[in-house]
């Protein structure tokens, strides 16, 4: 559905976006995930065609986003970051606006309008000015005008921010809900909320592409060997983390065990293993050596380990290339 | 023309439910009352004294009431310009709902026309408000109706001219202060650049002359279409609009 090759924008003295690639099949919802200042906005606006590249292109539901604008935009609905909405205008006259802009008249506007008030819980506020609607409402305001006239594409640039997290949640559903319909692109720094959401992510950093897989892909690759986490203690006070360390190491199948973090008597190690249950056995060790099993459960990797992995190993690449500069 | 007329009516709306539109109109009205109430007033005294006098000398209201009136109002007119346009823009690129238009499929020439097509209508119900005073002129004499509206044509025209301008400003600022301060300096520059003609008569100074933009205006005010006139005002209307397309595409390799 979407297709961006060696995607490239300069702007006077920086690289926004550069060579980034990837594609993004059809009813998917892709995170777009970098830190502030990544590029994100840029590539988004890049495939609205309100930038044209620099160099390299994009391809939109087939059309060229350079050379076919208005087919792109016809088939691409956009949030930006701020949602566009004119203060003096009312929720529903606002969303008939942007539906006539974008192609639509007649019974068919008037349906649509009505269909994504519903959609996007906003026909209470049908009647209010924009302007004194709280955020949560302007943002989702915002994704009705963008769902307004059906589009194949979405692109919603945080589509979250500045949200408390019961509308964060509420979006999210929404977002969700509306995958299938459309093909979704969606930004954030925030990890979680690409975990919740997305099927896909595209991780950049410094406008460089760091990553692009599907969410379990990635955090499988992260993972590596299954780790653990096993907080063990004692009724007679602490026990020597050392003596603790050694006696898991023995367990077979147990390729390395540390202290992880110590809170008072609570010491919790980290424990990693090869493929296979040593979980069984590890209670077992803990429980025949006399010490307590307070604790034991799968360290599960966050993406945001993840992305820290990724963009911090992007670091010296990128320290190299300013010094040959 | 089917964007064009949903940008026009969106702009015009919102000169409508905000006070500006009001604000102009009954600003423009009232002036154009007081000036048009003073030179009537004037110009019924010195009828009357001359006729006491007992040699009536052959009057004219529309030399010596319609076309001076009309001529002050051009460049009242030019202070009304960069109130109108200031927001055209300029607002949009604040607000950020200029991302909304740039990414609808809908051209920068539809919304640039609408937007100033909103604009000259809104100085064309200036004008027609300010036309009801002449009712009583008909009344109660009987002045030339042509040359009246060949003088509001041309009042129009270089209203269009600077409107295109100020428009053309609002896409190069956020700030709206910013494009109303620079369009109402250019108006005052196109107007005064004509003074030069009152001292020199080089070359340079006829040129500079000829881009003054009421040096335009009086062939309208004496009630005659002159081609050359009309033509130097379409060319601004055009450079205004093109400038304004131009400005528009740069704001996305810009921004």
């Amino acid at each position: 559905m979407i297709s961006v090759k060696q995607l490239t924008k300069k702007y006077a003295r920086n690289l926004a976006v550069d060579h980034i690639s990837f594609e993004v099949q059809k009813g998917q919802i892709v995170g777009f995930l970098g830190p502030n200042g990544a590029g994100k906005t840029t590539t988004m606006r890049m495939l609205t065609c309100f930038l044209p590249p620099t160099s390299g292109g994009a391809t939109v539901a087939g059309f060229d986003v350079l050379e076919q604008p208005l087919e792109v935009k016809r088939r691409i609905g956009y949030l930006p970051e701020t949602p566009p909405l004119y203060p003096e205008m009312e929720t529903g006259e606002y969303l008939t606006f942007v539906g006539r802009l974008k192609g639509l008249s007649g019974a068919e506007l008037k349906k649509r309008v009505d269909y994504v008030c519903e959609r996007c819980a906003v026909a209470d506020v049908r009647n209010k000015l924009l302007g004194r609607l709280s955020k949560g409402y302007r943002q989702r305001v915002g994704l009705a005008q963008a769902i307004i006239h059906n589009p194949d594409v979405l692109v919603l640039d945080e589509p979250t921010a500045g949200l408390d997290p019961k509308q964060i949640n509420e979006t999210r559903d929404l977002i969700k809900g509306l995958a299938g319909d459309h093909t979704i692109i969606l930004s954030t720094h925030i990890l979680p909320e690409v975990e919740q959401t997305c099927e896909q992510v595209v991780i950049i950093s410094k406008g460089k592409l760091v990553a692009t897989d599907s969410v379990t892909n990635l955090q499988n690759r992260a993972r590596g060997a299954e780790s653990l986490l096993v907080e063990v203690g004692s009724r007679d006070g602490a026990v020597d983390s050392t003596i603790v360390v050694k006696r898991l190491q023995q367990i077979p199948g147990v390729s390395r065990a540390q202290l992880k973090t110590t809170h008072g008597d609570r010491n919790v190690y980290e424990v990693e293993s090869q493929k296979g249950f040593v979980r069984g056995e590890l209670a077992r060790a803990v429980v025949q050596a006399g010490w307590d099993l307070n604790e034991l459960r799968p360290a599960a990797v966050s993406l945001e380990e993840i992305f820290l992995q990724l963009t911090k190993a992007e670091a010296p690449v990128e320290a190299t290339s300013r010094g040959a500069e | 023309m089917r964007n064009i007329w949903i940008i026009w009516r969106k702009e015009l709306r919102s000169y409508f439910v905000s006070p500006i539109a009001y604000l102009l109109l009954t600003m423009f009205a009232l002036i154009f009352g007081w000036m048009f109430w003073n030179m009537l007033a004037a110009f019924v005294v010195y009828g009357m004294e001359s006729q006491m006098r007992g040699q009536p000398m052959p009057m004219n209201i529309n030399e010596e009431v319609i076309r001076p009136l009309l001529s002050n109002i051009g460049v009242i007119g030019m202070f009304f310009v960069p109130m109108i346009t200031m927001r055209l823009f300029a607002e949009e690129k604040r607000s950020g709902t200029i991302e909304l238009l740039t990414t609808s499929p809908i051209r920068d020439m539809e919304v640039i026309l609408g937007k100033w097509l909103a604009a000259v209508t809104l100085y064309f119900s200036m004008l027609f408000f300010t036309a009801l005073n002449f009712l009583f002129l008909f009344k109660y004499g009987n002045p030339d109706w042509k040359p009246l509206l060949v003088c509001y044509l041309g009042l129009l025209l270089q209203a269009a001219a600077l409107l295109a301008l100020g428009t053309f400003i609002s896409t190069l600022t956020k700030n709206q202060i910013i494009a109303a301060a620079a369009t109402f300096g250019l108006c005052l520059m196109l107007w005064l650049l004509s003074w030069t003609s009152s001292y020199e008569t080089s070359t340079w100074a006829q040129v500079l002359s000829y881009g003054s933009i009421v040096t335009h205006f009086e062939s309208f005010a004496r009630g005659v279409i002159d081609t050359k006139d009309a033509i130097f005002y379409l060319t601004l209307i055009f450079l205004g609009l093109f400038f304004t397309a131009r400005s528009m595409e740069s704001l996305r390799w810009r921004s």
